[in-house]
């Protein structure tokens, strides 16, 4: 007896899930290292303009 | 001279101390009153709740870095606050009760000039039956928690080995507990730590929630510029627990637990049960549960807080309906009204109302995540607080000039989502300001252009990083006070 998969009618199945080339892009280490220092600014840009 | 006493040495009780001590020359006196002999940098104990690191990396005694710093240490827990004396001196004053090995017990009174309450919440485990460490579930909110939740999480793995197949739930454990951000955080690691094993076959991950939506972070949520599209956190956070292998129940009060069953109440009045294995819930916060009297011994507790225990501060506690909430609402100094000599930063204070829209079921039961205060908003709070009271000694200034409400403030929240210099990753969020300004930015509440939300591997060198350089800060090595909060 055969079971199919069904994809959908739950919750979890809905949401979108990452592609094997964001999967690369989220552990590439060139990539990575821009991201670094871009969300670190980022940071540091709420950091200082969140209290006086 | 002035006695500055600070309760509590957590993030904004020891970031308050510490630039206090700096500030303040040494004809001030500043006291600290903690119950615990350790700092503990508790965003990392995540990675203690999954064997990633051990409780030394994340805690250190408290007593030989005030002793170099000048600071008058007292292990014990501050039980309450005589803001105006007693019959006999007017000089305002703390009761505390030692908890240190050799006076435990002892009771004192410590006079202040100025008092910082940083007590921070009290665990309230009692608030929902069965919860909570000794009982039926594990916490990862002290490093002691996580060592348990980690030995438990171990055995747990090996029955899995064995062939055992096994449900894992993970959420919040009231209908009004905060802090999703770490129980989503333990999740993700768990589930990373389940998957390197090998394990996930054998795994059932559950999260369970009191949001109405995903990523409501007990902050009404977000939106997020994100792949071409402004997007919510909702749609964010449900794809990350989507690619985790993590089901999930929202909408969810735990009312009650017993061994291996969940009871919980979802804001359509169903009431339901979910079994588990292993169970990893937050719970409610709620004030240290510190009484106030007058000079009489009269109990004027609920002048000093509110009901939930929290201390009141420079915020609008009227009431207003949901649609009247504005962040001028929020506290931008953390002084109490009444005693202007009392500050209460970190998550010792009352919030005026919560951020996410409040959210009833049929019976009556309230089904919405509290604020969360915890992280940069508390040494922030914690850093402006001591500020204030230097210029109010040196200067005698009563008009504030450092000021940081949650209203005008932005938040750096990074999830962890596995460990590893190289195979690790965590979901970087920002928002600004952290409680919606709808007056200024009408269409999002947030200014976008600081927003982020992204997964990799950028995310996890930033919490390591964070985690070494808040614990070198909290250590006072060298150039210290050069590290923003």
């Amino acid at each position: 007896m055969s079971k199919n998969i069904v994809r959908g009618y739950y919750e979890e199945s809905y949401p979108p899930l990452p592609t094997k080339a964001t999967k690369f892009w989220r552990r590439n280490i060139a990539k990575q290292v821009i991201r670094f220092f871009i969300l670190n600014l980022r940071i540091m840009r709420i950091i200082v303009g969140g209290h006086s | 001279m002035a006695k500055v006493v600070v309760l509590g040495a957590g993030i904004s009780g020891h970031t308050a101390a510490s630039h206090i001590r700096k500030k303040l020359g040494r004809k001030h006196e500043v006291i600290v009153v903690s119950p615990s002999e350790y700092y503990q940098w508790i965003p990392s104990n995540i990675w203690v709740g999954v064997g990633r690191m051990t409780i030394d990396q994340v805690r250190f005694k408290l007593a030989p870095l005030y002793k170099r710093w000048g600071i008058k240490f007292e292990q014990a827990k501050a039980v309450a606050i005589y803001p105006g004396g007693n019959e006999l001196n007017n000089k305002p004053y703390v009761s505390v009760e030692y908890t240190s090995s050799g006076k435990k017990g002892e009771k004192a009174d410590i006079e202040y000039d100025f008092l910082i309450n940083a007590t921070g919440p009290k665990l309230n485990f009692e608030a929902t039956e069965g919860l909570g460490p000794g009982k039926f579930t594990h916490s990862v909110c002290s490093c002691d928690h996580a060592v348990e939740t980690w030995e438990e999480l171990k055995t747990c793995i090996n029955r899995m080995k064995n062939g055992e197949k096994l449900k894992f739930l993970i959420g919040t454990g009231h209908p009004g507990a905060t802090c999703q951000g770490a129980a989503f955080e333990y999740a993700l690691n768990m589930a990373n730590e389940i998957k390197r094993t090998g394990m996930m076959n054998q795994a059932e991950l559950i999260w369970i929630t009191n949001e109405y939506e995903l990523g409501d972070f007990g902050m009404g949520g977000a939106f997020i510029k994100r792949g071409g599209y402004i997007t919510s956190t909702k749609t964010f956070s449900e794809s990350v627990l989507a690619e985790y292998g993590i089901r999930w129940i929202k909408r969810a009060g735990v009312t009650k637990v017993e061994k291996g069953l969940a009871y919980y109440e979802t804001l359509d009045g169903e009431k339901k049960t979910q079994e588990f294995d292993f169970a990893m819930l937050i719970p409610a916060f709620a004030g240290s549960g510190m009484k106030a009297f007058n000079k009489n011994g009269e109990d004027i507790s609920n002048t000093l807080f509110a009901p939930n225990g929290f201390m009141k501060v420079d915020a609008d506690y009227s009431g207003k309906p949901f649609e009247d909430w504005n962040i001028e609402d929020w506290p931008s100094v953390y002084q109490n009204p009444l005693y202007k000599n009392i500050f209460a930063p970190g998550i010792a204070f009352a919030p005026p109302h919560q951020i996410s829209k409040p959210m009833k079921s049929p019976n009556g039961t309230l089904i919405t995540p509290a604020p969360p205060r915890t992280g940069m908003p508390s040494g922030v709070t914690g850093k402006i607080v001591a500020l204030n009271i230097v210029d109010m000694i040196n200067k005698d200034q009563t008009d504030f000039r450092h000021k940081a409400s949650m209203g005008k403030m932005g938040a750096a929240c990074i999830v962890s989502a596995g460990f590893g210099l190289f195979k690790g990753q965590a979901a970087t969020m920002t928002v600004f300001p952290i409680v919606p300004d709808w007056e200024k930015y009408p269409q999002w509440g947030r200014d976008l252009s600081y927003t982020v939300g992204e997964i990799g591997l950028a995310g996890h060198w930033i919490k390591l990083l964070l985690h070494y350089l808040f614990l070198h800060k909290a250590k006072g090595y060298p150039f210290w006070w050069l590290l923003p909060e």
